[in-house]
């Protein structure tokens, strides 16, 4: 044969990579504040993929650099390798064990999508208006009052957001909710959280929509039910007209199956 | 004078591109006055008066330099011209400047062009991160930083890693199959004139009333369809650019399939042609897409068409659909030829045959077959219907296999061979692997819903695309150009300076989309000119690091250009390899091969005595009978 491999040794030095990595990588909180019941579970799923992502790579570097360490040629040699041209049981081992991590990452994944995207029956709905380069919100559930550039949410409560995009492509984002969808010219697209953090955050569009862009924002108010009925209640004016055509509008042309699935 | 412009050439072609120009000018003009409607409209969608000219004078340009000249005298009948290969070849360096069907002129034309974008491209990425080194707007205008970014986006993407691609395979393939051109070679020519005049109408929309396009890359409608007079110039850019690349895909197939020399049996397929094999698949099926949905965009600008009109009954995320149809499989498009490469230098400086080679070939074709599964990953919260995603997201992971299989192979290749690291294109084969790692994991992690959902549209995209596109894409694009520099200009490269541009552009690719991975999971959105006052430190950083990155480009155009002028004389075969092309002079001559070689091997038999991949007559050497296949003979 063409001599034998430290195959314990390497394994050994990729988990020693790994758990160092790891314990690094996970040790930070790359996503910020969490301020909703999806946050946590998010961010738990970035965590192990960041432990299986640390495993591979730490693979690839040992390999890599114990090959380089051992194989690189002296001055002078002018000779060739083994002439080795594969390994079946090797090469079916990189096919098998990378789909087995993806598939388990893909189930994983979709287990964390399915709880964050279940709809509650209690939920507060609030609709977002978006046009070129301000947001505006109303309250289905109290006669339609409407605010701009300002919405408050009950913490505590899964809310459903309604979206609609007045002239281009927006897109609503949280960062702390760890939630984001685009609000699309001509239908209604849905997104469901529940914050359980009381506080005050930005909401934050996330889709090119022009050169005001970068500031398109809004204040987001989470806080004490109680709190919010007094606050929504103080809200005087009504949803303009415009707007409430296309939650009308919108909800005639929207497909059925678009609000089906949670989000 | 007269005889100047009836030949074709630059007099004509500019005469060709006035001429053209004024009849789609005139059309216009005489079709609106006969029409009653004021001549001229310049509603921010419209101008049809400048729309229709930069559809025709390109045409006209094309004409003018000849690329229709033997074509068109078959289609009217006309006695064609017996060709005498005037048009073959380059004898000084004005025969680089004209309609030549010589495929090592036009790999050479090819690269040539699309560096120049490259550093087009370069320079306004740099104004980009001056914009983006402090919060609050200091250099540019918001508007004027979503044209850079646009611009910047497209020239990289549609002239510069796609078509470098195809430079550098038209210039080594049909060397490699032993062919001595491509099957279609005036079709070639062509395809390389429509990428210059795509770069020219991307870059020319500067000039239009409200600046260049500004919708991004992605020219999300209902944004591109009302934007300014610039956005209509992306939309033709892109056929243009499409149609080269379509063209040349089929030429790629066609000479692939039937031009290899005889033994050359697709198992006996160097892996940079299998890669152009997969890469071909994917161009001629998937880019027609992207050409339609730009000529939806553009019929709703300037005709009225109501394809993304929402008020009328459009479809606004049909456009993605679309647009994502082809725009994945680009970026396999991007980087599949990148493969081959890599296969073709660890390999020869590792001196070791492939590791695994049929599945390294076999995963280059699940690539393709899976590459047209994902593209919905793009539009998890672009609110299409929510079923559609759990089906993406299993296909868009399981691309990570064969992925996989390429890096642990590659890295199986070095095992137990004599690893050469003198040569800058190991380096960035090398460098390449680790890089295009990262960017493997974050695509894995952009690959499930839930993450996706938080990270998407920041400036953990932006880190990523980058990550593969830069640290994948051009790490093989520079391993490309330099292991193939000796063949191409027949002279040696300055290696320190290489080892200065590599280790440059290795510090300078990690330290600037290192931490956009982490300012985006904290919240910085992308394609802003402003961001909040806490990502401020790390955009300063950035901003530095991509600084020393494009100034060490200049290291790395230096040494080409110094190097192709004065460089010493460069052998044959400088790096030992075995495939067909080394086994020519450097540069080749003019008709490639004086007698087709034979192929009696695999392209990669290092290490076993006596074993050759291809008989050149030159060698002088009798065609043995019956010759054993080496390939596949798994230890």
């Amino acid at each position: 044969m063409y001599g034998r491999l430290p195959i314990v040794k390497m394994l050994l030095a990729t988990i020693a990579l790994t758990v160092v990595i790891s314990a690094v990588m996970v040790s930070i909180n790359w996503n910020g504040q969490e301020a909703s019941t999806a946050a946590p579970q998010i961010d738990d799923l970035l965590n192990v993929m960041i432990v299986l992502s640390s495993f591979v790579f730490s693979l690839v570097m040992v390999m890599l650099f114990y090959a380089l360490y051992k194989f690189r040629a002296k001055p002078g040699d002018e000779s060739d390798g083994e002439p080795i041209h594969g390994n079946t049981r090797l090469e079916i081992a990189w096919t098998l064990i990378p789909t087995i991590i993806v598939l388990f990452g893909a189930g994983y994944s979709w287990k964390v999508l399915a709880d964050i995207e279940e709809k509650k029956a209690d939920h507060v709905t609030v609709d977002v208006f978006s046009q070129q380069y301000a947001w505006s919100f109303a309250y289905p559930g109290k006669g339609y009052v409407w605010k701009e550039g300002e919405f408050h949410v009950p913490v505590n409560r899964q809310i459903q957001f309604k979206m609609h995009a007045q002239d281009v492509i927006h897109s609503f984002w949280v960062p702390e909710w760890r939630i984001k969808k685009d609000n699309v010219p001509g239908i209604t697209t849905t997104a469901l959280v529940t914050p359980d953090k009381q506080g005050t955050y930005q909401l934050i569009c996330t889709e090119l929509c022009g050169f005001g862009h970068a500031t398109m924002r809004a204040k987001v108010v989470v806080e004490s039910e109680a709190k919010w009925e007094k606050w929504v209640d103080g809200l005087k004016q009504k949803t303009p007209a415009p707007l409430m055509e296309s939650v009308k509008q919108d909800s005639q042309v929207n497909p059925a199956g678009l609000d089906a699935g949670g989000a | 004078m007269v005889a100047a412009i009836k030949r074709p050439g630059w007099y004509r072609a500019i005469l060709g591109a006035i001429a053209f120009g004024a009849f789609g000018f005139g059309l216009v003009i005489a079709l609106r006055a006969i029409s009653g409607l004021p001549l001229y409209q310049t509603e921010q969608t419209g101008y049809p008066h400048i729309v229709v000219p930069a559809i025709t004078a390109p045409l006209g340009f094309l004409a003018g330099l000849g690329c229709f000249d033997y074509w068109l005298r078959w289609a009217v009948g006309a006695p064609t011209i017996p060709d005498d290969h005037s048009q073959h070849g380059a004898k000084t360096w004005k025969d680089y400047f004209r309609f030549n069907t010589d495929h090592k002129v036009i790999g050479i034309q090819y690269v040539c062009t699309t560096f120049f974008f490259f550093f087009v491209g370069g320079l306004m990425a740099m104004l980009i991160r001056a914009e983006l080194a402090q919060p609050g707007t200091q250099i540019v205008d918001a508007a004027t930083y979503n044209s850079l970014f646009s611009t910047h986006a497209v020239l990289m993407i549609f002239v510069f890693v796609i078509p470098v691609f195809a430079g550098l395979a038209n210039y080594v393939l049909p060397l490699m199959i032993g062919a001595p051109d491509m099957a279609f070679p005036r079709l070639n020519a062509l395809s390389f004139w429509m990428l210059p005049l795509a770069g020219l109408l991307f870059i020319g929309s500067f000039l239009c009333p409200g600046g260049a396009f500004d919708a991004g890359w992605t020219g999300y409608a209902p944004l591109s369809t009302g934007a300014p007079l610039g956005q209509s110039f992306f939309n033709l850019g892109v056929q243009f650019a499409g149609a080269s690349s379509i063209a040349t895909a089929l030429n790629f197939l066609v000479t692939i399939i039937t031009m290899r020399a005889p033994g050359m049996t697709f198992w006996r397929m160097p892996l940079l042609v299998w890669a152009n094999l997969s890469t071909s698949l994917l161009v001629v099926a998937a880019t027609p897409f992207i050409a339609g949905v730009q000529f939806m965009v553009l019929f709703d600008r300037a005709l009225h068409t109501n394809f993304f009109d929402f008020a009328a009954g459009g479809d606004v995320i049909s456009y993605q659909h679309i647009f994502w149809f082809y725009s994945h499989p680009a970026v396999y498009i991007m980087i599949l030829p990148g493969f081959g490469i890599i296969s073709e230098v660890i390999s020869t400086h590792a001196r070791k045959p492939i590791f695994g080679y049929r599945l390294m070939a076999l995963a280059l074709i699940g690539i393709v077959v899976l590459s047209y599964s994902v593209w919905a990953h793009h539009m998890f919260v672009a609110g299409m219907f929510s079923w559609l995603r759990v089906p993406m997201m299993i296909t868009t992971l399981l691309i990570a296999v064969p992925t996989g299989i390429k890096i642990f192979s590659w890295l199986g290749t070095l095992y137990f061979g004599k690893i050469h690291t003198y040569s800058t294109a190991m380096l960035f084969a090398l460098a390449f692997i680790v890089t295009f790692t990262i960017g493997g994991i974050s695509g894995v992690m952009l690959g499930m819903v839930p993450l996706d959902i938080h990270v998407s549209d920041t400036y953990f995209i932006v880190a990523h695309i980058h990550f593969v596109l830069f640290g994948g894409s051009v790490f093989t694009i520079f391993a490309g150009v330099y292991h193939w520099f000796p063949k191409m200009t027949g002279r040696m490269y300055d290696e320190r300076l290489g080892r200065v541009h590599f280790w440059g552009t290795l510090v300078g690719t990690w330290g600037t989309f290192i931490p956009m991975h982490w300012v985006g999971m904290d919240g910085m959105p992308r394609r802003v000119a402003d961001y909040a006052e806490q990502f401020g430190d790390w955009n300063l950083l950035i901003s530095v690091f991509a600084f020393m990155l494009g100034a060490v480009q200049l290291v790395f155009l230096y040494n080409m250009v110094t190097s192709w002028r004065y460089g010493p004389r460069s052998e044959a075969n400088p790096w030992r390899a075995n495939s067909i092309e080394w086994q020519v002079s450097s540069p080749p001559p003019i008709f490639n091969f004086d007698e087709i070689p034979r192929v009696v091997g695999g392209p990669y038999e290092f290490g076993i005595p006596g074993a050759k991949h291809a008989i050149m007559t030159s060698d002088g050497a009798e065609v043995p009978a019956g010759e054993p296949s080496v390939v596949g003979t798994s230890s």
